[in-house]
């Protein structure tokens, strides 16, 4: 079974029939998710999760039972309850069900044994994603951004062997070239974990002056934290590793005020980054509800952030350059002189 | 019984009829309100929690008086104080795409944040985030403990996802009642649960249950007696709020039964402002909140026409029971669950496809009209196709305008005229067409 990363349909699909089931001021991801399923792009998948990330999503996995009957078609709810005795036996159960409609679909059981073997080679993928953004973060002008996104972005339609040499061999690419380094600032980008902006924004803010040196764009590919371990019960491994080793995104509850916000902080640090960027898609609601919460926290921290919105489509970069320049600029002319 | 009420200075100055129920809500309301602002003084502690899975029978068992920041935003939308709060909220940094109750709530903090008899609210001693069918109160809640720096208290519902409450749910949800909701409240309130307490109130419950579902059935006469829309929202109102498993809602709920059978027995329409309502022309199920900063106005674009909704889903977001669910007070922790995950935003999308077709049959109306809400994704993500489906279903016409909960910006009047006004000629040609068949 090959896992297929949907993220929506990006600048170069023209959505028409999408716009038909969506109002205006709903984002622009499902829209072109439909697309890609009426106009038969997605006709050879089998089954289809949703991720439990916001309302919209949530409501579309009922769209696509309605729309595609033929195919597999989950709502896959996380618990938002931490605890291993309440949330975690609720989420074993989930991955339960899951992995038994999963068996009925391929027509024959998964057992543990393949489950703890898939998840050695996730494992083996997110160490090379979290060695490759630590590259980026240490060298950006050695992996820019826009080719970081690139090729985590293929792992999205790769079986996860294929991606982890892929990821091998950029970074050894990456380490072996000389390449100019320019007096760029150093950003983190966040806001963007669901619809994905276009490659142009990205090279964009590059190009005004900011290196990006952390994000969370493509998350799922740094969803987890650690290492799953591969020698127990998969299910029990997994759902750990979600309620204790998973990054803090707008979609999961934060039970703790004193940590609201603080996984930004660290990875401000962590990245050595001289500020934030909130870029959210519009009308995510998930993104723009947290946006002031994670504000108040960095300003706290002392350090500074610019915010804009965009949608997969958008077209016009002149106006994020210059706010991403002008940021940039800031930076460097008056970061320190407090 | 009806009585005059005149408007205060501002509105519109025609005088508003109000039935005897409407007036006893009002009253019940007030009444919340005046000892939600006295909480400092009488030291009653007040717990902060929402519409969708309200928990008010758990609430009162620990001697909390409850406030719900959702309700509070209708009450500034009624008093068309909202559009200020929302540009209050925005002026501090929240999104124009966002959820307009959380931004009026937001503003009014901003603004002195008074209640609707001028008091200042108490400051939150528990903010009980059970919320159901909608991402979004995760956020607001996160936002209010930002502000209030109190104890907040996470109670998850799982979606209904594939249209079934599965024991694995229950489970869950029991186990956050028992071991994460239950001993935080005693902590907050300093007082002991008594799961007998909780099945008194639940008993109590049902007997409003019964009553509102008998007032809710009542649209299916000819004509109805009741607009379940628009009059529904006065009535869902103490059920809805803080008055499930009280006496109070008992005695309202018997009251509004009686009032209704009246008007049944005299073959009379909903009241509405301006007093009896016309010849019922058009029967109609309405999907998706009102809009209150111009309810009114909203209502009378039906009434004049002689349009009466005999079925709503908005009426349906504090608690699904014409399909079947009362409280159990056998069973007082897993009713609480049950209750829940069946709330109307938190079934799937085929199921609220369904329920929407199953009114326009068993209530025989004319069509289906869509208010898309442009601030709540939870609601309006898929209502297009969820008309298409329905028109397909029933054979029945449907209709779709926008507005806003409570932001006054997004209401335009001519537009939701016009589209009202065609949508009526639109279910007339269809008559025609039926007869000449």
């Amino acid at each position: 079974m090959l896992p297929l990363g949907v993220l929506g349909g990006g600048d170069q699909l023209e959505v028409i029939h999408g716009d038909a089931y969506y109002q205006s001021y709903i984002c622009r991801i499902p829209r072109s998710t439909i697309e890609l399923g009426v106009s038969g792009r997605l006709d050879f998948v089998d089954g289809m999760l949703f991720p439990s990330i916001c309302d919209v999503i949530r409501n579309l996995s009922g769209m696509w039972k309605m729309m595609f009957p033929h195919v597999y078609v989950r709502y896959f709810d996380v618990p938002q309850n931490y605890r291993d005795d309440i949330g975690g036996n609720y989420y074993v159960s989930e991955l339960a069900e899951l992995r038994d409609h999963l068996a009925e679909l391929r027509g024959a059981p998964i057992t543990d044994a393949e489950l703890n073997a898939s998840i050695a080679l996730y494992n083996e993928n997110r160490r090379l994603v979290r060695e490759l953004y630590a590259l980026r973060a240490e060298a950006p002008w050695q992996a820019p951004a826009p080719e970081v996104y690139l090729i985590i972005r293929a792992g999205m339609v790769l079986p996860v062997e294929e991606h982890s040499a892929m990821l091998r061999d950029y970074i050894a690419a990456a380490k072996a070239e000389d390449r100019p380094r320019r007096d760029n600032c150093r950003i983190v980008l966040t806001g963007a974990f669901c619809e994905q902006p276009p490659l142009n924004l990205i090279k964009s803010l590059e190009l005004s002056g900011c290196y990006v040196v952390d994000d969370d764009l493509l998350l799922v590919t740094r969803w987890l934290t650690a290492d799953v371990p591969t020698d127990g019960d998969p299910l029990r491994s997994l759902a750990l590793a979600f309620l204790h080793q998973s990054e803090s995104t707008a979609a999961k509850y934060e039970p703790n005020l004193a940590e609201k916000g603080q996984h930004l902080v660290r990875a401000v640090k962590r990245s050595g980054a001289e500020g934030v960027i909130f870029a959210a898609p519009s009308f995510c609601d998930p993104a723009l509800l947290d946006r002031p919460m994670l504000q108040h926290v960095l300003k706290d921290a002392g350090i500074p952030f610019i915010a804009f919105k965009y949608a997969e489509n958008s077209g016009q970069m002149q106006p994020i350059r210059e706010q991403a320049g002008t940021f940039a600029d800031s930076i460097k002319l008056w970061s320190g002189a407090a | 019984m009806t009585t005059k009420i005149v408007t205060p200075k501002g509105a519109p100055a025609k005088a508003v009829v109000k039935d005897a129920s409407m007036l006893k809500q009002k009253d019940m309301m007030a009444a919340h309100y005046d000892r939600l602002t006295s909480a400092p003084e009488t030291g009653e502690k007040v717990a902060s929690t929402f519409v969708p899975g309200n928990l008010n029978e758990l609430i009162m068992c620990f001697d909390l008086v409850n406030n719900l920041p959702e309700v509070n935003a209708i009450q500034n939308g009624l008093r068309r104080t909202s559009g200020s709060f929302v540009l209050e909220a925005e002026k501090i940094g929240h999104s124009e795409d966002v959820c307009t109750y959380v931004k009026s709530d937001i503003g009014m903090m901003s603004k002195g944040n008074l209640a609707p008899n001028g008091k200042k609210f108490p400051d939150p001693d528990v903010l009980l985030l059970s919320y159901t069918g909608c991402f979004t109160f995760m956020k607001w809640f996160e936002l209010l403990r930002e502000q209030y720096k109190c104890e907040t208290i996470m109670l998850h519902t799982p979606y209904m996802g594939d249209g079934k409450i599965t024991p694995n749910m229950i489970q869950y949800m029991v186990k956050q009642l028992k071991e994460e909701v239950i001993p935080k409240l005693e902590r907050v309130s300093g007082v002991k649960f008594d799961i007998d307490r909780l099945r008194q109130y639940l008993k109590q419950s049902v007997k409003a249950e019964n009553d509102l579902v008998w007032v809710l059935q009542s649209a299916k006469n000819k004509p109805s007696p009741i607009d379940a829309y628009f009059g529904g929202i006065y009535y869902i109102g103490p059920i809805f709020g803080a008055f499930r498993g009280t006496e109070d809602a008992v005695d309202y709920y018997k009251f509004l039964r009686e009032e209704v059978a009246e008007r049944v027995a005299a073959g009379l329409g909903p009241v509405t402002p301006d007093g009896d309502m016309g010849k019922e022309k058009y029967r109609l199920v309405v999907e998706g909140p009102p809009n209150y900063t111009s309810f009114r106005q909203f209502w009378k674009m039906f009434y004049d026409e002689g349009a009466v909704v005999v079925a709503s889903s908005y009426t349906k977001v504090g608690g699904v029971y014409d399909l079947g669910f009362r409280h159990d007070p056998d069973n007082p922790l897993e009713t609480l669950a049950e209750y829940c995950l069946g709330v109307y935003t938190n079934r799937s999308l085929p199921m609220r496809i369904k329920m929407l077709a199953d009114y326009i049959d068993e209530y025989e109306a004319d069509g289906l009209l869509i208010n898309s809400i442009k601030s709540c994704n939870s609601f309006s993500a898929g209502q297009l196709l969820m008309m298409r489906e329905i028109e397909k279903k029933t054979g029945k016409p449907a209709a779709f305008v926008e507005s806003d909960l409570v932001d006054p910006r997004y209401f335009s009047a001519a537009n939701i005229k016009n589209r009202l006004e065609s949508y009526f000629q639109m279910i007339e040609q269809k008559r025609a067409s039926a007869r000449a068949a």
